[in-house]
């Protein structure tokens, strides 16, 4: 266990951002979430050609940000991306996105 | 009388120690009115985004968001009208959705901060009471440092065209203006400045107009940094590619004076003549950061901040939020949305007395074109830790050549970014 993750447990165990938040996401994933929202468009449905990524199967979504961190799926701009986040955070990023209609 | 904010403290006893669990805000105000009160400063890409999420996700919280003008005006694609392939319509928008969202408008401009009191006050004669108080106002172009700018600026000989406006529209039409054969003279100021690819994209817009339209003019780029400051290889690439010959780069050259009469910008080696002249003077944050105190770095120029809540370092329930804010963060104007983010999410937590996300990460993604039909970017992800702030992600950077997918991103990232902010 990493560091980070160690402090990604302890917030989740203190509880941080679950109460208050109208959505079941806790806000550390709405706010992760969100940094993807300023290409993809308001929660995540794209105006044009980049693709939209609200209501994507969770799997789907998790498997795509691992492979362009992998290099198994080529893209243009995604890799570099994807190296920000943690599995944990692309298991809660998943989960959130499909929840977006 | 009635018990303002300062003497509710001082009566609680208590102000300094519950002010750092975040509880003294919430129970002042509530006290006070009810919801706490958020208010904004500066509706561009940072101060409308954090509007919108402290809405999202503090739908108790009232926000009100101060801003002077009728409408958003993009600079990200700007450099695109002033070559041609996109019309001040294309960049400008209304903000007619935000009051949708339950955010309260107020077009009126800030003349002073009292942070001990908590209020803003308007140049329209009212003051505005606030819980935390959130300066998005962007840069402040030090028009003085140029010799003679102001006075070229005032009679619309040069421009900066650093926020897009009217500026740019003028700008516009000077390059159109222009004989075939001219010459136009754009000055990059020293680091850190308001959008680093910026100026180089420029070059590329410009030079993509005149090779269609004035194909024998040239273009000198008088740089005060000493090497290309962002994106290095794309541009060098595209300039070598498309515009051979038409781009003379001249490092180390920063401008001390401009003469707009003569037509001449001025550096420690030459004096330079032009047809179009546009000098882009050094900036500093937005000047309501030093009405409330935050313009605070060792020179008075930018603002520091705690960065995992972009609460000013001196001032209490202040936050500063894009371009005024000193970081290793890059001024751009989609890292603005994303402090906004992070700064709506701090904010959401310390009203409601929980801690703020330890753990915050920003991204920047920055397209920049080379040509009408080609485009590339920088990109990178930044994870906050504590005791180091904001820790780039390996796998970063930019790309080395322009291209037509890109371009197609670049179009549709602007379309979305505008939703994303002001939808």
């Amino acid at each position: 266990m990493t560091i980070k993750t160690i402090a990604l447990s302890l917030a989740a165990s203190a509880g941080f951002g679950l109460a208050g938040v109208a959505s079941a996401a806790d806000l550390h994933t709405q706010a992760i979430s969100a940094t993807c929202m300023s290409c993809h468009g308001p929660g995540g449905k794209s105006l044009g050609a980049i693709p939209s990524i609200n209501g994507l199967d969770k799997d789907y979504f998790v498997k795509q940000m691992k492979d362009f961190k992998s290099g198994a799926r080529q893209g243009t701009i995604m890799k570099r991306h994807a190296y920000g986040y943690t599995d944990a955070e692309f298991e809660a990023m998943g989960a959130y996105f499909a929840t977006l209609k | 009388m009635t018990l303002n904010r300062r003497d509710f403290l001082k009566v609680s006893g208590a102000g300094a120690a519950v002010a750092l669990t975040g509880c003294a805000t919430q129970s002042a105000s509530t006290a006070a009115k009810g919801n706490p009160h958020v208010v904004i400063v500066g509706a561009g890409f940072g101060g409308a985004t954090c509007a919108k999420y402290l809405k999202q996700w503090g739908p108790n919280i009232d926000v009100t968001l101060i801003e002077p003008n009728d409408k958003f005006v993009s600079c990200p694609i700007s450099n695109w009208v002033l070559g041609g392939i996109k019309t001040m319509d294309d960049i400008t928008h209304g903000y007619d959705n935000l009051p949708k969202r339950g955010i309260k408008m107020v077009k009126d401009y800030v003349v002073g901060v009292d942070t001990a009191q908590r209020m803003v006050k308007l140049k329209g004669g009212s003051s505005i009471a606030y819980d935390r108080l959130v300066l998005a106002p962007g840069i402040e172009v030090l028009t003085d440092t140029v010799k003679g700018f102001k006075d070229a600026e005032a009679a619309g000989k040069v421009v900066h065209a650093w926020k897009a406006g009217e500026q740019t529209a003028l700008l516009r039409k000077q390059l159109e203006a222009m004989p075939d054969g001219g010459v136009f003279v754009m000055s990059v100021p020293t680091a850190p400045y308001r959008c680093p690819p910026g100026p180089y994209e420029r070059a590329c817009m410009v030079a993509n107009y005149f090779k269609k339209a004035k194909p024998k003019s040239k273009i000198i780029l008088l740089d005060g940094n000493p090497d290309i400051a962002s994106k290095k290889g794309l541009f060098m690439n595209a300039w070598n590619t498309y515009y051979p010959g038409m781009i003379e780069y001249r490092p180390n050259n920063a401008p001390f004076a401009v003469d707009g009469t003569k037509m001449i910008v001025s550096t420690e080696f030459d004096d330079v003549k032009g047809d179009v002249l546009n000098v882009v003077p050094r900036q500093r944050a937005g000047e309501v950061c030093a009405m409330a105190g935050a313009r605070n770095d060792s020179n008075g120029v930018w603002c520091t901040v705690n960065l995992a809540t972009f609460e000013s370092t001196t001032v209490p329930n202040v936050h500063v939020i894009g371009d005024s804010v000193l970081s290793n963060l890059p001024k751009s104007g989609h890292m603005a949305t994303n402090h906004a983010k992070v700064c709506a999410a701090a904010i959401v937590e310390l009203l409601a007395g929980r801690q703020p996300d330890p753990i915050p990460v920003v991204a920047n993604t920055c397209y920049s074109a080379t040509s009408d039909t080609t485009s590339g970017y920088v990109a990178n992800v930044f994870r906050f830790e504590a005791g180091k702030g904001y820790v780039s992600a390996p796998e970063g950077g930019a790309t080395a050549k322009g291209d037509e997918l890109n371009f197609a991103y670049n179009e549709s990232w602007a379309q979305n970014i505008w939703a994303e902010v002001l939808g």
